[in-house]
């Protein structure tokens, strides 16, 4: 089917696509039918930027174990690096 | 007869006087042809889609696949626009209505047009075949495997798109739907209550439901994939249109 539920959430970063890096402010979340991918739904997610139009964007189609799997890894790696280290406001407790 | 065509993007004129991208395949030669509007799914104007718009032009009619993401920008490819289209919601239905038109007024314009219109649409697109087929002069619309036609989307649905059903009066022409059995959007109960409708209002329409299918059955490039089904439906589509398509 064709969900249309997105999930929707603001992000802070960079990613490159095909014409560059560019600056992260957007991400979309949502379950439906892949552009690429064979399987019949993936998770997709969009890393975006609006304000440098539709080009500026990442894509990524992924079965639900992979992306799980990713979630996970996300959780570890950020738990075996010191709290906050990652973060915009700078290291916690430095 | 000459089983040559010809097939590229060309430029029309859609909702609101805006410039659509659209893909148009047509048989060569001057022979009267009925037009089919075929729409796309919501991952957008894809190589899928365009491979059945040659699909229809092979078999004798002018096909068009309007891009009804263009208005996400020029350039950009159409998965990106894609992308984008989905992150405001997706296409107004008032949008859909008038983009269809300007493909169909594109399609009676080339040589060799009798004047008659069918619309096709997949997924997403089928509920838009039908919103097309309530609300334009069409003479043949085909639903594969719409959703929402009947029911309500589930309550987060982003989009202001409802059912379509107590529209179903409005229908102007022949409708042909196909399904899978194991489709869960639309589920088998909207399809039955769907034709029961038509049925009760007097339309002419031809269901077809398929077992071992589920959403999509038609992509040849998904997972989804049923041949038996898919084989079968092109079987039927083709024969719904020569009968009220030709000349």
């Amino acid at each position: 089917m064709c969900t249309y539920q997105t999930h929707k959430v603001a992000l802070a970063g960079a990613a490159k696509g095909a014409s560059g890096w560019f600056t992260l402010t957007d991400g979309a979340v949502y379950v439906d039918h892949p552009f690429h991918s064979t399987h019949e739904h993936t998770l997709n997610i969009d890393f975006t930027n609006p304000s440098e139009g539709p080009s500026a964007r990442v894509a990524v189609e992924l079965t639900e174990e992979a992306a799980l799997a990713l979630v996970e890894a996300i959780q570890r790696a950020l738990a075996s690096a010191p709290p906050g280290m990652a973060s915009a406001a700078g290291p916690r407790g430095a | 007869m000459t089983d040559q065509m010809q097939a590229g993007t060309v430029a029309i004129t859609g909702h609101e006087g805006a410039e659509l991208e659209a893909y148009l395949a047509r048989p060569l030669g001057d022979r009267p042809r009925g037009g089919v509007v075929v729409i796309h799914h919501l991952p957008g104007y894809d190589e899928g889609t365009k491979q059945i718009t040659r699909t229809f032009a092979a078999r004798g009619y002018a096909a068009i696949c309007p891009n009804l993401y263009s208005r996400e920008g020029k350039g950009v490819s159409p998965d990106d626009q894609a992308a984008a289209a989905r992150a405001k919601g997706g296409v107004p239905d008032e949008q859909l209505v008038g983009d269809v038109a300007g493909a169909a007024a594109y399609l009676n314009s080339l040589e060799g047009a009798n004047g008659r219109i069918g619309v096709i649409g997949y997924c997403s697109g089928g509920r838009q075949a039908f919103l097309a087929a309530v609300s334009l002069d069409i003479d043949a619309a085909v639903d594969c495997y719409g959703a929402f036609v009947v029911k309500e989307p589930p309550a987060e649905f982003p989009l202001k798109a409802g059912p379509l059903i107590d529209r179903a009066g409005d229908l102007s022409c022949p409708l042909l739907g196909l399904f899978g059995e194991d489709d869960q959007f639309p589920a088998p109960d909207e399809v039955a209550e769907l034709d029961a409708e038509l049925t009760r209002l007097g339309k002419e329409h031809e269901f077809h439901s398929y077992p071992g299918a589920g959403h999509a059955f038609f992509s040849v490039e998904r997972t989804a994939y049923r041949p038996e089904a898919a084989v079968d439906g092109w079987k039927r589509i083709f024969d719904f249109y020569g009968r009220h398509l030709a000349s």
